[in-house]
């Protein structure tokens, strides 16, 4: 059998979708989540880092409930927009979201937390509505916590692989993403092309944690202080 | 009055309960660390709430228990000078100086640009520094050019000379007051050095646990 590099198109295109979403979400709910107080915070952040902990196949099947033809959120997609979720690409990106969020949301709460308060209370006594603090002093100090949330969000999204598996299906071509092709090309003998696949899943992830680790590690100008 | 402020306020070990004026000069906060003096700075800027009590700036109530007023820090119009200065360590000493600028039509007393602020501060050369490139005596510098460029009514200082070493510190003392001359606005200092509170205070208040506890009228008035 010849190489499809199919499977590789897929899961970028997803892995960035995916992406995409867990960012312009994680980032407000976190900041929310670091600044406020309420009743049940701690219900919230529980269910929001939930993920991380299931099984993939329970997330996956969570979904189908929720997604499926008969589900709340499926049957309205049906009815109004006439669309799918279920054995598409878009599942495939929601299961890569909802697996990667909270990595993401983690990352990204610990470093708006870590940002010092009093920087933020100087811009408010400078005459900072909080919409002004929160996007001039506390994201731009919280870049780096940020920044790794991202590259963290991609990879798990990229390697992805039971929910996914469970919602959008195993269809080569349309949904069938590099882990689910390894899966089923060694499964059918073929492991030619799982290998080629192994080796560029290996070093990618490879390449973006050891990336982020030097990120971590470089010096930095905008430090607090005289520890430059 | 140029400020008064009566307030009570509920602290983990006792209860801070101060009644202070000031209509012009300098105004010394002077006691113990843990006295309640940064809490006062604080609820006078509106970083914290009072449990009781009113505050007035400029014949202007900012915070009042008994009709429910409390105005957003924002719009208080006071300058304040953190103790660690809290200069935001991404931006060049540039950008923290016009961070706080007051936008057009927006009541400004005097025409202020940087160049004039960093120039009256003495530290224009560094308008292209980032804050862990210069001294802590610049960095003091720049805090005060920060809280001035907000054309503030009041300026809070908290602890501002005490990380300095002693010859920056009575150099910057001097120039607090030259500024303060200058600018004819009330500045309220904190400070646990009695010494530095006697030097630059018109009015000195000495705090313990809360409580005020001696107050020295300053005899020469400007």
């Amino acid at each position: 059998m010849e190489f499809s590099f199919i499977p590789i198109i897929l899961s970028l295109k997803v892995a960035l979708a995916a992406v995409i979403i867990v960012a312009c979400s994680s980032i407000p709910i976190a900041g929310l989540m670091a600044k406020r107080e309420f009743l049940g915070k701690d219900v919230v952040e529980s269910v929001i880092t939930l993920p991380l902990v299931l099984p993939p196949s329970v997330v996956g099947f969570m979904l189908l409930v929720v997604f499926g033809k008969n589900g709340p959120l499926g049957k309205l997609l049906e009815q109004w927009f006439h669309t799918r979720i279920v054995f598409t690409l878009a599942g495939a990106v929601i299961a890569a979201a909802v697996v990667s969020f909270p990595l993401m949301y983690q990352s990204v709460k610990a470093a708006i937390e870590s940002v010092d308060q009093n920087l933020e209370k100087a811009a408010r006594t400078l005459g900072a509505r909080e919409l002004r603090v929160f996007f001039t002093i506390t994201l731009p100090l919280a870049w780096n916590g940020i920044v790794a949330g991202l590259v963290l969000a991609f990879a798990r999204s990229l390697g992805e692989f039971g929910a996914t598996l469970m919602i959008a299906g195993n269809i080569p071509g349309k949904t069938q993403t590099m882990p689910l092709a390894i899966y089923f090309a060694n499964e059918s003998g073929d492991t030619g092309q799982a290998s080629i696949l192994v080796v560029i899943m290996t070093v990618f992830s490879f390449l973006a944690i050891y990336g982020l680790n030097r990120w971590g590690k470089r010096p930095k100008r905008d430090s607090r202080g005289d520890s430059a | 009055m140029m400020f008064k402020a009566h307030i009570r306020k509920k602290l983990p070990i006792f209860e801070l309960d101060v009644d202070i004026s000031l209509s012009h000069g300098i105004l010394a906060l002077v006691g113990p660390s843990g006295a309640g003096k940064t809490t006062i700075l604080q609820c006078v800027a509106g970083l914290q709430t009072p449990s009781w009590g009113e505050i007035n700036i400029h014949g202007k109530t900012v915070f009042s228990s008994e009709h429910g007023a409390n105005i957003p820090i924002r719009n208080r119009r006071i300058g304040y000078v953190f103790q660690d200065y809290a200069l935001f360590p991404h931006m060049t000493v540039e950008k923290n100086v016009m961070y706080g600028k007051p936008r057009k039509g927006s009541t400004p007393n005097k025409v202020l640009t940087a160049s004039n602020v960093l120039e009256l501060l003495k530290i224009e050369h560094l308008r292209n520094r980032y804050p862990n490139q210069i001294s802590g005596g610049e960095k003091q510098r720049v805090a005060l050019a920060r809280a001035l460029m907000t054309e503030p009514e009041l300026l809070l200082l908290d602890e501002p000379l005490s990380a300095l070493d002693q010859d920056t510190r009575s150099t910057l003392q001097q120039e607090l007051h030259k500024l303060q001359v200058q600018w004819q606005i009330p500045f309220i200092l904190v400070t646990h050095d009695l010494q530095e509170a006697e030097m630059l205070g018109d009015q000195i208040i000495k705090l313990d646990r809360g409580k005020q506890e001696a107050i020295k009228k300053s005899t020469n008035t400007q």
